[in-house]
């Protein structure tokens, strides 16, 4: 039997590799009678998701501008090139 | 031909830009040096002449700005690379670390976050998953932010990155173990004392 030490590692490499026959097998043994385990898991396949909305919205967020003075240095920089 | 100017580029694109960087590299002054060698790449490049569209102009942009932010990430962890194997004190900030008892078993288990895909809606909920991802050791953050949201796999960041796969695997998963921490106090934390 795995220990949640063990199985929390395996729920995180699942996100990064393909997890071998038996460590699936361990895995989804543990996780059927682990709450906390299987809280975790729920969370870590969330976590990807929200990481993801926050790109998009970082990336959209029309409020966060190149500051008027960086601007301004890399108009002279591109200007020392033309 | 058109001839673009730097100039254009920058007001039309100079925003977007930086946030994508600063999306990334989470300082200003690097997000505001890899806009300038991205703008200053692009005018010397041939290839971008003759774009018409603007949203192709932006596609070949950001293309660049990912290659200088890799650059980047790539000199940051020759300068400061994590030990090699299993590291645990000090690469979590307290409070964030110390997940386990000695027998394997949760030291506090995970406690619900109540509705995860409702959490997203929360405006709130972004800026403390933005003070989280601060509060993550810069070498973790980085390799977190190429897997999660560059959605690259794994060989193709340890490659870019020079570090092994299996120190790959062990820093994504202290950063997501104490990304998911640092949520749960904070998150859990503000709501139950608004309650
Ligand atoms: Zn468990």
């Amino acid at each position: 039997m795995l220990s949640c030490k063990e199985a929390s590692r395996l729920v995180s490499q699942s996100q990064d590799r393909r997890l071998g026959w038996r460590e699936r097998m361990a895995l989804r043994l543990h996780l059927a009678v682990c709450d906390a385990c299987r809280e975790f898991s729920r969370q870590m396949a969330w976590l990807r998701q929200a990481l993801r909305h926050f790109a998009l919205r970082a990336e959209q967020d029309e409020t966060v501008r190149l500051p008027s003075e960086a601007a301004e240095r890399i108009r002279r920089a591109l200007h020392g090139h033309d | 031909m058109t001839h673009i100017s730097g100039d254009a580029l920058l007001v039309e694109h100079g925003d977007y830009l930086y946030r994508y960087a600063l999306l990334r590299l989470r300082d200003p002054h690097l997000a505001e040096d890899a806009v300038q060698e991205t703008l200053l790449a692009a005018l010397s490049a041939k290839n971008g002449q003759g774009f018409a569209a603007k949203s192709a102009v932006r596609t070949w942009l950001t293309g660049i700005l990912k290659h200088k932010i890799i650059d980047h990430f790539r000199r940051a962890q020759r300068e400061a690379p994590l030990p090699d194997g299993e590291f645990s004190d000090g690469d979590l900030p307290p409070g964030m670390d110390d997940f386990f008892l000695e027998d394997g078993h949760w030291t506090e288990p995970p406690s619900s976050l109540g509705n995860p895909a409702a959490l997203l809606e929360q405006q709130q909920f972004w800026g403390v998953l933005q003070t989280c991802l601060d509060r993550l050791p810069k070498a973790l953050a980085r390799i977190f932010l190429l897997r999660e949201i560059e959605e690259k796999e794994n060989e193709e960041i340890c490659k870019e990155l020079e570090v092994s796969t299996t120190n790959a695997w062990v820093m994504l998963y202290r950063a997501r173990m104490g990304l998911r921490k640092c949520l749960e106090m904070n998150w859990l934390g503000d709501r139950n004392a608004e309650l």
